[in-house]
């Protein structure tokens, strides 16, 4: 129950970011270094995908938190795509709704980037 | 497994975010041993991996040496979580529950996890004593338990 990984693959204008297993303290550096990886190399088009994502604690959220103003002081932005349920209720318990597009499908999401 | 049973299990955790999977295992085995359905069993599994991410990162300053303790009690309906500490206090008063947009702004992290935990339980209490810290964390079983 410690694994975590990320996978990015770009996509037209946008990089899709795969998170896999367990994002919570000990994992969440992973995310941090793949976001500032990203925001260093000009990609400011980000889709997160969670499908595979089994866990979020608040320390993975605070990576997202960490980097959503500078991308979208960049014109562009970190659009979430197909949360689990019981990934989806820590955002929601959050308020993160209000703050984040989050999509059924990574395609709706790549959608707004690409249109 | 009886509600009328009661549960008292403890372990002891190295100070390190490499254990946080570990306790999440712990914590998650007796909540769904105690009735509690798999979603709640998780909800409380999270605000007991967001307490003892709290000890991690500032009772030690995370200093890995150090170590830490949960300890689950359970009886009747009430789940009760301790985790405990010899490191620096802390205040939860002095965080301020966050605001999603204000954050933004501000750049501030941390704060969620306290207020993670108080969403997700339906008690938490601190107490500093002469020898360690302790959170309390409660949860009511309010359904017959799930097997």
């Amino acid at each position: 129950m410690n694994d975590f990984k990320v996978l990015t693959r770009e996509s037209g204008k946008a990089v899709v970011v795969n998170l896999q297993g367990f994002l919570d303290a000990h994992t969440a550096p992973d995310l941090e270094r793949v976001f500032s990886d990203l925001v260093k190399g000009g990609k400011f088009n980000i889709v997160v995908n969670f499908k595979d994502l089994n866990y979020i604690s608040s320390a993975g959220l605070g990576v997202f938190m960490a980097f959503i103003d500078e991308v979208r002081s960049n014109n562009g932005d970190i659009k979430l795509a197909e949360l689990q349920p019981k990934v989806y209720n820590v955002f929601d318990l959050l308020g993160f709704p209000i703050l984040y597009e989050i999509y059924s499908t990574q395609d709706e999401a790549l959608q707004k980037f690409n249109s | 497994m009886s509600r009328l049973e009661k549960i008292e299990a403890k372990k002891v955790f190295q100070s390190s975010t490499n254990s946080l999977s570990e306790v999440r295992a712990f914590v998650t085995g007796y909540a769904r041993k105690f009735g509690f359905g798999e979603k709640e069993a998780a909800e409380i599994s999270l605000a007991v991996d967001e307490a003892c991410t709290n000890v991690i990162k500032h009772a030690y300053k995370g200093e890995v040496k150090a170590q830490f303790e949960v300890v689950i009690r359970a009886h009747e309906s009430e789940f009760s979580i301790i985790v405990r500490d010899w490191g620096l206090s802390f205040d939860p008063d002095s965080v301020q529950i966050p605001n999603v947009l204000e954050f933004a702004k501000t750049h501030k992290r941390g704060g969620f996890g306290i207020y993670l935990m108080k969403k997700l339980m339906d008690s938490v209490e601190y107490k500093e004593k002469r020898t360690a810290n302790e959170v309390r964390l409660v949860r009511y079983l309010k359904h017959e338990p799930e097997e």
